[in-house]
């Protein structure tokens, strides 16, 4: 079973649709005994970062996220409260990558468009993730997002948009996503194929 | 300037970052810290959109938005143009009814379930309401024109509610007296106002993007106006061109000449004259980045 986070941060449509498309078990929720007892975590998002971590306290589920045990995985916002703080809304967040989300100043400084919306490479570290099992090195995903992580650690595939910027992350049985496979196509769908495959 | 490699610079070095390396076998290995910069080159793919025109629920395609030939179930169509390599969709209601409105939400809710791709839709939102309706279906943006025009209002109100992504803000146009006046109601209006003081109030207010139709362009396949699309490109948000494609080289054109960052089209994919993996592999070839 499959929990993916309910924390009111609007539409969790395309996220539900996706991991249908694969024939997942899945239960949307905040309720925290259920997202105990889930073998996977799917912590979506889209908004604002300050008034969804708000979201998440108000739920208690800033103190229980980094407590989980089974595989977690972040998308976009997702990732963004998964680091240890964000300048949207200069937000303190859960501190699970040891890292900060910024504003993607560079990417503006060199004339690059911002948001920073469509299809970019990602380049995964070598040796490759189990997340990216069967995805070919600068395969494109799709992107929709104006802050992004620095570089840190538990950078496992960086995008280049003016700078390099974290596109994936793991530490432990986390793993944040800022771009959307559940919007990447064929792609998309085998990255979370693959995050379902993942055991505790 | 850039302070992320500066960053990652110093993880690299420090003894810190040994222990992590120490003990997670995903660390960035020293030949992807330099790849890093080699990936400085490659930039965002142009998008290659197929347009759907739905009315009382089927695909139908206009020339020069008026004579209308059905082509094909829309939510079959677009799988197929998502298997192929399109990058987005975008769905807009044409629909002269409300009973073919209701029919288009419970469209998008289906497209939404089989569409592994972003979807815009559009046609006939006229506040936030509609916007909300679609979104909450599943549509990944929403596309406003007429509505915008008559209330420029709309476009803060659901930038403000939902993000400028997922606001698209379409404008069709037709050259009057050697200006570019914006038409609305399918092109069948004509608005007191000017294309790029437009386009650059709707940017200011909170469109994400801009899909700019020339409807001097639209259905005949002859092509983009190249130049006024490099004129919005001055603009910081990402312009769709749409409308007179009839082949490769005429997306490639609008793409590299036009700066345009993505190209809508509809009757080369509908009738199979311009194959999407036809259509890419020709882009490539010029050097222009495609998926």
């Amino acid at each position: 079973m499959v929990a993916i986070i309910d924390y009111d941060t609007g539409n969790l449509r395309s996220v539900i649709n996706a991991f249908n498309r694969l024939g997942a078990e899945i239960i949307v929720t905040a309720d925290h005994q259920q997202i105990l007892q889930a073998t996977h975590v799917v912590l979506p998002g889209v908004g604002e970062a300050s008034s969804a971590m708000e979201k998440l306290r108000t739920r208690g589920l800033d103190t229980l996220i980094p407590t989980l045990t089974q595989p977690t995985l972040g998308i976009c916002i997702g990732l963004q409260l998964m680091c240890k703080s964000s300048a949207e809304g200069d937000a303190k967040c859960m501190g699970i990558f040891p890292t900060e989300v910024r504003f993607m100043s560079p990417a503006a400084e060199v004339g690059l468009k911002i948001p920073h919306v469509g299809w970019d490479n990602v380049n995964w570290t070598l040796p490759e993730p189990p997340i990216a099992k069967d995805i070919p090195e600068g395969a494109h995903f799709y992107y929709v997002h104006s802050y992004a992580a620095a570089l840190c650690p538990d950078t496992i595939a960086t995008t280049d948009y003016g700078a390099p910027f974290s596109a994936a992350l793991q530490h432990r049985n986390f793993i944040g996503v800022q771009f959307h496979p559940e919007k990447s196509g064929p792609i998309g769908e085998q990255l979370l194929r693959n995050f379902l495959t993942l055991k505790p | 300037m850039n302070n992320i490699p500066i960053l990652h610079f110093s993880f690299f070095i420090s003894p810190f970052s040994l222990f992590f390396n120490f003990h997670f076998p995903f660390f960035i290995s020293h030949s992807h810290y330099f790849s890093f910069f080699i990936f400085n080159l490659i930039v965002l793919a142009k998008r290659i959109i197929p347009c759907l025109d739905i009315r009382e629920g089927q695909t139908v395609k206009g020339i020069n938005f008026l004579q209308l030939k059905q082509v094909g179930d829309p939510v079959e169509l677009g799988a197929k143009y998502a298997a192929e390599g399109a990058d987005e969709l975008v769905y807009l209601d044409i629909s002269a009814t409300l009973e073919g409105r209701r029919t288009f939400a419970d469209l998008v809710a289906r497209i939404a379930q089989r569409i592994n791709i972003p979807f815009t839709v559009g046609g006939g939102i006229s506040s936030i309401d509609d916007a909300a309706r679609l979104l909450d279906a599943g549509a990944d943006k929403i596309s406003i024109n007429s509505a915008a025009v008559r209330d420029p209002g709309l476009i803060d109100q659901i930038a403000r509610k939902y993000g400028r992504q997922f606001v698209v803000v379409a404008i069709d146009a037709k050259v009057i007296d050697g200006q570019w006046r914006v038409t609305t109601h399918g092109g069948h209006k004509l608005s007191d106002r000017e294309l790029f003081t437009w386009a650059r109030e709707a940017c200011d207010r909170g469109a994400g993007e801009i899909l700019f139709t020339s409807m001097d362009h639209d259905g005949t396949q002859n092509g983009y106006p190249c130049e006024t699309y490099s004129r919005l490109a001055e603009l910081p948000i990402p312009i769709i061109a749409s409308g007179g494609a009839g082949t490769a080289q005429h997306i490639a054109d609008v793409l590299t000449l036009g700066r345009a960052d993505a190209a809508l089209a509809a009757s080369i994919f509908h009738y199979g004259t311009l194959p999407i993996p036809t259509l890419k592999s020709a882009l490539r070839a010029q050097g222009i980045p495609v998926r």
